[in-house]
């Protein structure tokens, strides 16, 4: 299903040309039938995604909140890419880093 | 620890000791007692004995167990050999003498050691490896933690025993073992009797006994209780105790100990962790981490890239994700890059946690690098670890954990870089003084209708604005200096005042040009010449008008020698147009100085300015330019308007009347008075401007004193006056000028006008 959404950003990027500029890319969709889910996808200027997966049962979370939700992201992944010991591409373990994700989905839901 | 490999000689000799202060052949000894008396006996410093202690873990168990005494005793023999106490050394340390201890109490132990040291050891490396003794374990866990690092977490590790690392290290941490082998080894720590501390070890055993609790201080940050039993424990300082103790060993052991490896480096961090604040650095462990600083980046207010930083952290064997924590929790400002407070913190928590601490969740705030305000909440929480893994961390421990006292504070200076500096307050520069005290005097008199910016000095702008408000048809022609003057003018003289914009303008039309440019400096110092275009005028005038205005421009800057003679307004000293005087002039010509008390006098001027100008003005306003006429009235009021450079006002009311404001007077100076010379008749005014900048604060006390222009009494009023008069006739002038050039502009406007009707009607052809 993640890998699904990714192929989907990708068909995005690819299409939106124009530089990246477009900080986030709110896409809502792959509601897929059963799953009842939506994929809200964000990148960034350097190409990481984020890939937000929400359960639709929630009351759909506002537009706002959706990116203020990967503005945090955002923050704290360039928080942990700060930290010369973190090697790109490595699970992130950060702790602070999890609290703040952990937190953001305490408050959604 | 590792196994304990124990020659022969030692393994019976332990015993003995072992069984000696096993009283109750429990097979462990408590750590008080006959195993405190034993250590004392071993003529250690007390810190030596608490790092032993530490060392083998007793602390941790609460006592001396048959493996945790046999290590003791090694690590005696180690420290009286003049080696570091490590836990390594334990075993390495080949042909090591007995333990000696002297103690009376321990009389057969020294017969025992002597016994035994027989079989001398010496350095080396032990081969064979006893196996280590049950309790040992947990002790070795904890020394050995150092190099796996993040394994002490569990509070009752001792870790701080294992390794003894460089006894600079123990001593901060070494309180903490010994607060734990206190505890434990109540009874038991016979085994290395400190001579020293002796009459330390019972009380501190007590107090151990009640403390063990405070074990868990150890993998906690706090320093816990167990620190006060030492403190007991130790005559020294509280919490310093142990590690005084440790200090005094270490100390010596410090040489031994830069040749220590890492794990050395690690035990001093972990002693570092002060026991009050197990966050806090030491003096010692900061100036260690200073150093290690230095040789990743010489600026001390320099960063060490993240990179640099990394490897160097790297060498301390911790794994990554604690590194990375580490780095979360010491770089604060989140650049990547540390600063010589981040990498302090980001080395102390390494020394922790190879000491067995384990790493706190959020910055301690002793770690907290202090901004160069020293802000004390700051994070000094640099990595301190980092610099010290090559291993010198040795230097670092301070020796005084307990009391360890927030390097952190002393540091920030280091890096700081001032941020606070300052907030640079721009203070509104002065361009025109005069135009200040035009605004003032305007405002009093017309009770503030002239909104003068303030600023005036800087303003310019700010004249203009007020300009416009007076003449809104000048400013534009007398250009830009008009504006500057008028501004001032304004000011100082409201234009409403003058009434008579016209004179103003004409001032200012004269002056502008010149006036524009000095706004600042314009010795616009008298407020009399609200005017500061006064100075201006005075150029202007002598190129327009030349004669009039000659005169009464003249006056501001230098005090120009006014001619006014007979201005009985006198007491209009605008003249001093030089001086600052602006005031002074109002005071010449309190009566004539309607306006000008704009000027610079303002609280002078006010009361004569009112008077003064009021009768200059009336004179001013007659006069007209050409007319020197009120030579005597109008001096003050020119003369003040003159002083006034920037005081376009005054210009203005010096037109309009003779608005003695003498504040301006006359910030032109000199190529005022070539004008003024038409106001030469009033030569009282020149002499003015000499006397002008006496009689800044004589004109304003003449002003005060002279309701009406009267010559007063002394030369001084009558200087004043004439300066008053000066600056009347400048105003005077300056007035006319005004009036001229806007009907100049007038002019021009229509032509403008005109011609661009013909430009629109000739337009559409042009399209076609």
């Amino acid at each position: 299903m993640v890998h699904t959404s990714l192929d989907v950003v990708d068909e995005k990027i690819s299409a939106m040309g124009k530089a990246l500029v477009d900080q986030r890319e709110l896409y809502l969709g792959l509601l897929y039938p059963t799953e009842d889910y939506k994929v809200y996808g964000y990148v960034t200027n350097s190409k990481v995604k984020f890939v937000m997966v929400v359960d639709s049962s929630n009351t759909a979370l506002r537009d706002n909140e959706i990116r203020s939700m990967f503005r945090k992201l955002h923050n704290s992944y360039t928080d942990v890419m700060c930290n010369p010991f973190y090697n790109p591409g490595d699970r992130i373990q950060s702790r602070a880093f999890d609290g703040m994700v952990t937190s953001m989905m305490i408050q959604v839901c | 620890m590792e196994g304990l490999t124990l020659s022969d000689a030692e393994q019976k000799y332990y015993s003995d000791l072992f069984s000696y202060c096993d009283s109750e052949s429990t097979k462990k000894v408590a750590a008080h007692g006959r195993v405190l008396e034993l250590f004392r006996a071993a003529q250690l410093p007390n810190d030596v004995v608490h790092q032993i202690m530490e060392l083998c873990g007793a602390t941790r168990l609460g006592y001396f167990g048959r493996s945790q005494f046999y290590i003791a005793l090694k690590l005696v023999a180690v420290a009286q050999s003049g080696f570091p106490l490590r836990v390594e050394s334990i075993n390495t340390v080949k042909d090591l003498p007995l333990p000696r201890f002297v103690a009376s109490k321990n009389e057969q132990e020294s017969r025992h050691a002597a016994s035994y040291s027989s079989d001398s050891e010496n350095q080396g490396s032990y081969s064979g490896v006893i196996p280590p003794p049950p309790g040992r374990g947990q002790v070795k866990k904890g020394s050995t933690s150092h190099d796996t690092g993040q394994p002490r977490t569990s509070a009752d590790q001792q870790e701080p025993v294992s390794p003894v690392v460089s006894p600079q290290q123990s001593p901060p941490t070494s309180p903490h073992t010994w607060r734990k082998h206190s505890r434990h080894p109540s009874g038991g720590n016979s085994e290395r009797p400190l001579a020293g501390p002796g009459p330390f070890w019972s009380p501190f055993g007590e107090a151990q006994s009640g403390s063990s609790a405070g074990d868990a201080v150890w993998s906690g940050h706090s320093p816990p209780p167990p620190q006060e039993n030492w403190v007991s424990f130790a005559d020294t300082p509280p919490t310093s105790t142990l590690l005084t103790m440790h200090p005094a060993s270490v100390q010596d052991q410090t040489t031994v100990r830069t040749v220590a490896s890492a794990t050395t480096a690690n035990e001093i961090r972990r002693q570092s962790s002060s026991y009050d604040d197990p966050w806090k650095i030491t003096d010692e462990q900061r100036q260690y981490y200073v150093n290690q600083f230095k040789t990743i980046q010489p600026d001390l207010n320099g960063f060490i890239p993240g990179s640099a930083a990394k490897e160097f952290f790297t060498k301390s064997k911790l794994p990554i994700l604690e590194l990375s924590h580490i780095w979360e929790l010491s770089d604060f400002d989140k650049d990547g890059a540390l600063t010589l407070d981040e990498f302090c913190a980001a080395f102390h928590l390494v020394v922790a946690r190879k000491n067995g601490y384990d790493l706190p969740e959020k910055l301690p705030e002793s770690l907290m690098p202090k901004l160069i305000d020293l802000e004390d909440s700051a994070d000094v929480g640099d990595q301190p670890g980092e610099v010290g893994y090559s291993g010198s961390p040795a230097e670092a421990p301070p020796s005084k954990s307990p009391s360890m006292p927030s390097l952190n504070q002393t540091w920030p200076e280091l890096n700081q870089s001032s941020e606070d500096t300052a907030i640079v307050h721009p203070v509104p520069i002065r361009m025109t003084p005069s135009k200040i005290h035009m605004q003032e005097m305007e405002l009093k008199r017309t009770g503030s209708d002239h909104t003068n910016p303030t600023s005036p000095l800087l303003v310019k702008t700010a004249d203009l604005s007020e300009e416009n408000k007076i003449n809104s048809s000048v400013k534009f022609a007398s250009g830009n200096t008009v504006d500057g003057y008028s501004s001032s003018d304004s000011f100082t003289s409201d234009p409403e005042q003058i009434g008579n914009n016209v004179t103003r303008q004409r001032s200012h039309s004269g002056m502008s040009p010149d006036n524009t440019a000095p706004p600042p400096p314009p010795p616009r110092p008298q407020p009399s010449h609200s005017r500061s275009s006064s100075l201006d005028m005075n150029r202007t005038f002598s190129v327009t008008t030349g004669q009039q205005q000659a005169g009464v421009v003249a006056q501001p800057p230098a005090v120009p020698p006014r001619p006014q003679p007979s201005q009985a307004a006198g007491p209009v000293v605008h003249r001093p147009v030089d001086a600052d005087g602006l005031i002074t002039h109002t005071s010449t010509s309190p009566q004539q100085i309607p306006e000008q008390p704009n000027f610079a006098d303002f609280s002078q001027f006010e009361v004569f300015a009112a008077s003064n100008v009021n009768e200059e003005q009336d004179d001013e306003a007659e006069k007209h330019p050409e007319v020197l006429p009120v030579e005597k009235a109008s001096d003050p009021a020119s003369s003040l308007r003159v002083a006034k450079t920037d005081s376009k006002i005054e210009e203005k009311t010096a037109a309009s009347a003779p608005a003695n404001v003498s504040k301006g007077t006359t910030p032109l100076a000199p190529p005022p008075k070539p004008v003024r010379r038409r106001l030469k008749s009033e030569d009282e005014l020149r002499p003015e401007v000499d006397e002008h900048t006496q009689k800044t604060g004589v004109l304003a006390a003449v002003l005060a004193s002279q309701p009406s222009i009267p010559r007063s009494v002394g030369k001084d009023k009558k200087a004043i006056q004439a300066s008053i008069r000066r600056n009347k006739e400048t105003n005077t002038v300056l007035a006319r000028l005004n009036s001229e050039l806007q009907q100049q502009l007038k002019d021009v406007l229509e032509e403008r006008i005109s011609l661009e009707v013909q430009l629109e009607q000739l337009r559409p052809f042009s399209h076609l």
